[in-house]
């Protein structure tokens, strides 16, 4: 199940920091050695430029993490043509030696010799890499982007800038200054400046950091933020009190608008989960809310689009997105065509008889977890997120968000969209509409209902295959998947308004609202123990959830 | 009396009738097999198998309340896990604070868990579990208690049918996720477990294990006796009026949702007594027992067994567990379609259970 | 009535003169049924509507303590709606409904109103299937069903007796024993006669009662409501209109949720609007 698992892993994570912690003043002191030890390598860093290159490349081999750091640093000044390729191929985890100290930088077309770009015969067996550790990947990074603050596109340039002020040391400052002076555009000009005043915060005068403080106003990055509130209190709080009211008040508004913007992402968070439950309970509108049917299988539904994605992506590895693309009509045509099969073979007997069905399809959903387990795996299955779907999309210093999360709404908009079409303006809808108000009635006007049942609990059960689709990019895809989401999806549609195709959407969105605002304060599990209560107590105040179906039939009587 | 009806009292009759003497021969001979057949004898039954068959019948004790709701006043409750699980952790709590300093911490006040979460003391709802009549009322109690408050609200509004089913599962999946978290106070994950001893009795002994299976025995001999006193009485017969025609209950001056709160708390009390049967047996406590999946595998063992009579309900018990046990042993793997093909074929082809089955071909046999 | 017809209806029943006005507000445990002004029912300007729908539009009707009342109507007029609102079933959405001097309809539940002496038939047929004759009839029985008293409840031998009665009123003697969902249509009809009676109500709404009868049963069922005005008020919707005619003294005619007329069958008959709205069409 979902929820515990959540817990325990945030348990475990809890656990990690504590040990994390602990280890942290152990740390520190190779830490202050290592120090030391730096200023001694750059004072012989500065020795006869000679072969610089060359030496710091021939000692990587044998050099320990701390020593890379300055050998790293060497190469970066030493003006050689290949450092940044070199430096960028190291990065990137493509720096290997061979066996007798040689250094080979993997490229294209195969290893080449990082100083004279010449290729080497060399046997990828013999090969061992030079590693990096996360500190080591931070140096490497501001280095590079030392090298890409002469690059030709302004936003590399501003990228690069962004990557240097998260450790300004004098060589960065140095670089920046110089970028200055050639810099033409005016929002590099408008970065570089922001990122010295950032420097400028250590500066000697108090007035000068007044200004800096002054000219780093609507900067809200976390480097601002964490240098001025080292500045407004604190064992190494400003020593000028008129300094540390500046860095305070600066604090105060970053803190302020922080604040905001994590309402601002909440709300976000809160529409993508939202987005989720409509996806996941959508179908079930459908056959729970027009048809009466209760498929306790719809979940194992949406777990049958998961894993069609799965095998999508099996099938055509070297085209992921197209493969994720195509997954979502040949889901909506796999779990569709287990939902007609379910309705001939089970529900259509039972109509007339919720409970039995209820009963039923469970069972069904048992025999479906097996059969995948038995098909594919007990374990879960991950489905690669294409490149269009990854990364974030940075609104700005405070606010950003995954695609995913942006496209999870967007998606669920469309689903949304074509069924509302579906149901509203095409005849199949009409017949849908019809046999759901007046069964008798329908039969008489000369529809066929069984067939219009069938397309029905077809359509739900395909929609329910989308949403598996689209739950394939967000979580694991494994046999429990359905499980997780029958419930919540019940709660939607119950919530919402049974055959209510807004009332889903309109209680799916505020479900999944609720839940993330309520995160922060009481935790992710007790969120969701507070949701289900509240919807408990909702059904009794109002039975027929946020938008009541009319009419007699809906009675019941 | 028409045919129909003469056989309809027959089969009650002999199904209860039945139903008495398999649990007396039961209670005499599991003991004498167990305790006075010599270990090596092929008749000899192990404890294991004692402790296996205590467990079958504190299932049955569940599905008789199980039946009590759904078989008699069609109230598809999807919640009796949570019932079950809260008798069975009032039970476990009562065993916690038997332990006493032999836990591997050696407080004497605190269960092992709170000593690793760093607890000072025992929380307030912690209190009076180290009595055991204490304990004994609140597995009536807390059961009884959240079925009332529940059923007051959900009957009083008039929520039915499959709503109803629907927010008994989503209250019993809410329990489970609140069990799950330390910070209830009930041994999160992994729940109450490592027994010592019940009312100073060693839970390792032969002898305790046969004292704790015939209580089950007992428990479950009354059970049956109060679940038949209580459908052959006219409020039985309220109770079934309730689910064939509700409103129209009504209309002849039944107020009906006082039929169906009381019902419901009295079989919630009922599948708290077999939550805290089960407990000592198996010697675990833990969320898992509140997951929905357990509540709608109760009412599959009352369909299979036979829904509307108590004896159905005692038979779907015992052979469903029994296939459970078997299946989960010899093919692990095909349990699963067993019990999901189960679900579906008694929905479809056996609506009255294996009871109803056999009667039909008893049916058939006499008039040929 | 003591009170002229048409004044009557200007005040409101419970502003009416009466010698125990002061229970008026006792609604969730009625007194016994005050019939000191000889009206059983008072319904005044009730209205129900459904989604905007006006089921009933201000309606207003007084039944008689004794009275044989015949309502008839096209479908749709709304005499179920009315038997709803009496019944409890149905909350109107303005309105007063007085079960005589003292009782507040519109504030007790179903089974408050059903305890308090209204008996209802339903226009659909619902006996308990799976449950004998005789078990319908014995549920049907008035006295406490409170839930406590139900699991001890013995029949005595004087409600044994009146059952027998009932089973012998209802013709069904032979067929005590049988599961009421095995009967035929104008079985269960009668049956569900049967369970009016044991409820022993001062008021009987009685829905479609002859509906799938035969000849010979619809006169049966004639006599019996007959038989029983005078003691019992007795409220019957009947689409039949010569059984209407067997029975009615008084008849009034809903038409789209009000009262379209009211009077004796012949007064009703002649009276042009409802030959418009009602008997307008070749009488068969
Ligand atoms: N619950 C409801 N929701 C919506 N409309 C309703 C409801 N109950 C009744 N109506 C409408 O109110 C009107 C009156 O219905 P009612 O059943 O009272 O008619 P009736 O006079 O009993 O008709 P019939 O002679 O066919 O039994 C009808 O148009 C009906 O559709
Ligand atoms: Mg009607």
């Amino acid at each position: 199940m979902k929820g515990p698992d959540v817990e325990t892993n945030m348990q475990l994570r809890r656990n990690q920091q504590r040990r994390y912690r602990g280890r942290f003043a152990l740390l520190c002191r190779p830490l202050l050695l290592f120090m030391l030890w730096l200023g001694g390598a750059v004072a012989w860093a500065q020795a006869p430029a000679g072969n610089e290159f060359d030496t710091a490349v021939a000692s990587l081999p044998t050099a320990s993490y701390m020593d890379k750091e300055a050998l790293a640093g060497q190469i970066a000044r030493s003006g050689h043509p290949q450092a940044q390729a070199l430096l960028q191929g190291w990065l990137d985890g493509k720096l290997y030696a061979d066996a007798s100290g040689h250094i080979w930088l993997e490229g294209e077309g195969g290893y080449v010799d990082p100083a004279s770009g010449s290729a080497g015969k060399v046997e990828a067996d013999d090969l061992e890499k030079i590693g990096t550790n996360n500190r080591l990947r931070k140096g490497l990074k501001g280095m590079l982007a030392q090298f890409a603050l002469a690059s030709p596109t302004a936003s590399a340039r501003i990228r690069a800038v962004r990557e240097m002020r998260r450790e300004l040391d004098e060589s960065a400052v140095a670089a920046l200054q110089a970028r200055l002076q050639q810099e033409t555009d005016a929002a590099v000009t408008n970065e570089i400046e922001l990122a010295l005043a950032l420097a400028e915060l250590q500066a000697g005068e108090p007035s000068q950091r007044l200004a800096a403080i002054a000219s780093l106003d609507g900067d809200r990055s976390a480097e601002v933020y964490n240098s001025l509130s080292q500045m407004a209190s604190g064992d190494e709080a400003d020593a000028d009190a008129q300094v540390r009211a500046a860095a305070l008040a600066a604090v105060r508004s970053i803190e302020s608008w922080r604040s905001f913007y994590q309402g601002v992402e909440t709300l976000l968070f809160g529409l993508s989960l939202g987005s989720v439950l409509v996806l996941a309970a959508i179908g079930l509108a459908i056959t729970f809310g027009v048809m009466g049917v209760i498929n306790m299988a719809h979940g194992e539904l949406i777990m049958l689009g998961a894993y069609t994605a799965y095998v999508m992506q099996l099938l055509l590895p070297n085209h992921i997105g197209l493969a994720l693309l195509l997954s979502i009509p040949v889901a909506f045509i796999v779990s569709g065509l287990a939902g007609v099969a379910i309705e001939r073979g089970i529900v259509r007997h039972l109509y007339g008889r919720p409970l039995e069905t209820l009963l039923a399809t469970f069972g069904l959903s048992l025999v479906l977890q097996q059969l995948v387990r038995s098909v594919f795996s007990p374990l879960n299955r991950s489905v690669q997120t294409p490149g269009f779907l990854s990364g974030s999309l940075q609104f700005n210093d405070l606010l950003s968000v995954t695609w995913i999360r942006l496209y999870i709404v967007l998606f669920m908009l469309i689903v949304f969209a074509a069924l509302w079409l579906t149901l509203n303006k095409t005849s199949l809808g009409l017949k849908v509409r019809a046999v759901s108000q007046n069964r008798r009635m329908a039969t008489a006007m000369g529809i066929a209902t069984s067939r219009v049942d069938a397309m029905t609990f077809g359509l739900g059960s395909g929609i329910a295959g989308i949403a598996g689709v689209a739950l394939s990019q967000l979580t694991n895809v494994g046999p429990n998947l359905g499980q997780a989401y029958i419930i919540d999806s019940f709660m939607v549609v119950v919530f919402g308004g049974v055959g209510n195709l807004w009332g889903t959407l309109i209680g799916g969105m505020a479900l999944g609202v609720t839940n993330k605002l309520l995160e922060p304060w009481v935790g992710a599990v007790m969120a969701k123990i507070l949701v289900l209560v509240f919807i408990i107590l909702f059904i009794q105040r109002r039975k027929q959830g946020l938008f009541p179906q009319k009419g007699r039939a809906a009675e019941g009587h | 009396m028409t045919f129909m009806e003469r056989l309809l009292a027959w089969r009650n009759e002999r199904g209860a009738f039945g139903f008495y003497a398999v649990l007396l021969a039961t209670a005499v001979l599991v003991p004498l097999l167990n305790l006075a057949v010599p270990e090596g004898s092929p008749l000899h039954m192990s404890t294991y198998t004692v402790t296996l068959v205590g467990k079958y019948m504190s299932y049955a004790i569940l599905a008789v309340a199980v039946d009590l709701i759904w078989g008699y006043c069609g109230i598809l409750s999807l919640g009796h896990s949570a019932f079950f699980a809260l008798g069975g952790y009032a039970m476990g709590m009562y065993l916690m604070r038997q332990i006493g300093t032999r836990g591997v911490y050696g407080n004497a006040e605190l269960p092992d868990f709170m000593v690793f979460l760093n607890w000072s003391e025992l929380p307030w709802y912690w209190q009076g579990f180290d009595m055991f009549w204490f304990a004994a009322i609140m597995v009536l109690l807390a059961p009884g208690l959240l079925a009332y408050v529940f059923g007051w609200l959900a009957f009083r509004s008039r929520v039915t049918g499959v709503y109803l089913s629907i927010i008994t599962q989503a209250l019993t999946y809410a329990l489970l996720l609140a069990f799950f978290r330390n910070e209830m106070g009930f041994g999160g994950n992994n729940g109450l477990t490592d027994f010592k001893e019940i009312l100073g009795f060693d839970l390792k002994a032969p002898g305790t294990r046969m004292a704790l299976f015939l209580a089950t025995a007992l428990a479950l001999g009354v059970a049956f006796a109060a679940g038949r006193m209580i459908t052959g009485s006219r409020l039985g017969r309220v109770v079934q009026a309730v689910r064939d025609a509700e409103s129209r209950t009504r209309f002849i001056g039944y107020r009906v949702e006082s039929y169906k709160l009381w019902l419901f708390v009295f079989s919630a009390m009922l599948a708290g007594v077999a939550g805290a049967l089960y407990v000592p047996q198996v010697g675990i406590i833990n969320p898992g027992e509140f997951s929905p999946i357990n509540s709608i595998e109760v009412v599959i063992w009352v369909a299979v067994g036979g829904r509307g009579t108590l004896y159905g309900a005692v038979l779907g018990a015992v052979v469903v567990n029994y296939a459970k046990t078997w299946f989960t042993t010899v093919l692990p793997d095909i349990w699963l379609y067993a019990l999901g093909t189960l679900f579906v074929v008694v929905t479809l082809f056996l609506p009255q259970g294996l009871v109803g089955l056999i009667s039909k071909l008893k049916l058939r046999r006499g008039a040929a | 009535m003591n009170v002229p017809h048409a004044f009557s209806r200007l005040i409101p029943a419970r502003l009416r003169p009466s010698p125990r006005s002061g229970d008026v507000f006792e609604r969730h445990n009625p007194p016994g049924l005050d019939l000191s002004h000889n009206t059983v029912l008072y319904l005044e300007d009730i209205t129900v509507s459904f989604d905007g729908f006006r089921a009933l539009n201000k309606l207003t009707l007084y039944v008689e303590a004794g009275e044989l009342r015949c309502i008839i109507g096209p479908n749709g007029a709304g005499k179920t709606t009315m038997m709803d609102v009496i019944t409890g079933k149905t909350r109107p959405d303005s309105g007063t409904a007085w079960f005589g001097q003292t009782i507040d309809l519109l504030g007790m539940s179903e089974p408050q109103i059903a305890q308090a002496g209204i008996g209802r038939k339903f226009q659909k047929p619902t006996v308990f299937e799976q449950h004998t004759v005789f078990q319908n009839l014995e549920l049907a029985m008035a006295g406490d069903k409170s839930v406590w008293k139900m699991l001890f409840a013995k029949l005595s031998p004087a409600q044994l007796l009146r059952i027998d009665e009932v089973l012998e009123t209802i013709g069904l003697k032979e067929h005590r024993g049988a599961l009421a969902g095995v009967l035929s249509h104008g079985q269960k009809q009668w049956l569900e006669i049967g369970m009016l009676l044991m409820q022993e109500p001062q008021l009987l709404l009685v829905d479609e009662p002859v509906a799938g009868m035969t000849p010979q049963e619809t006169e049966r069922t004639a006599e019996l409501l007959l038989s029983l005005a005078g003691k019992h008020s007795v409220v019957v919707v009947e689409h039949d209109m010569d059984f209407v005619r067997s029975i009615a003294r008084q008849v009034t005619v809903l038409h789209e949720g009000s009262v379209l007329a009211e009077g004796s069958i012949d007064e009703v008959q002649n009276d042009p609007r409802v030959v418009e709205v009602y008997l307008g069409e070749p009488r068969c």
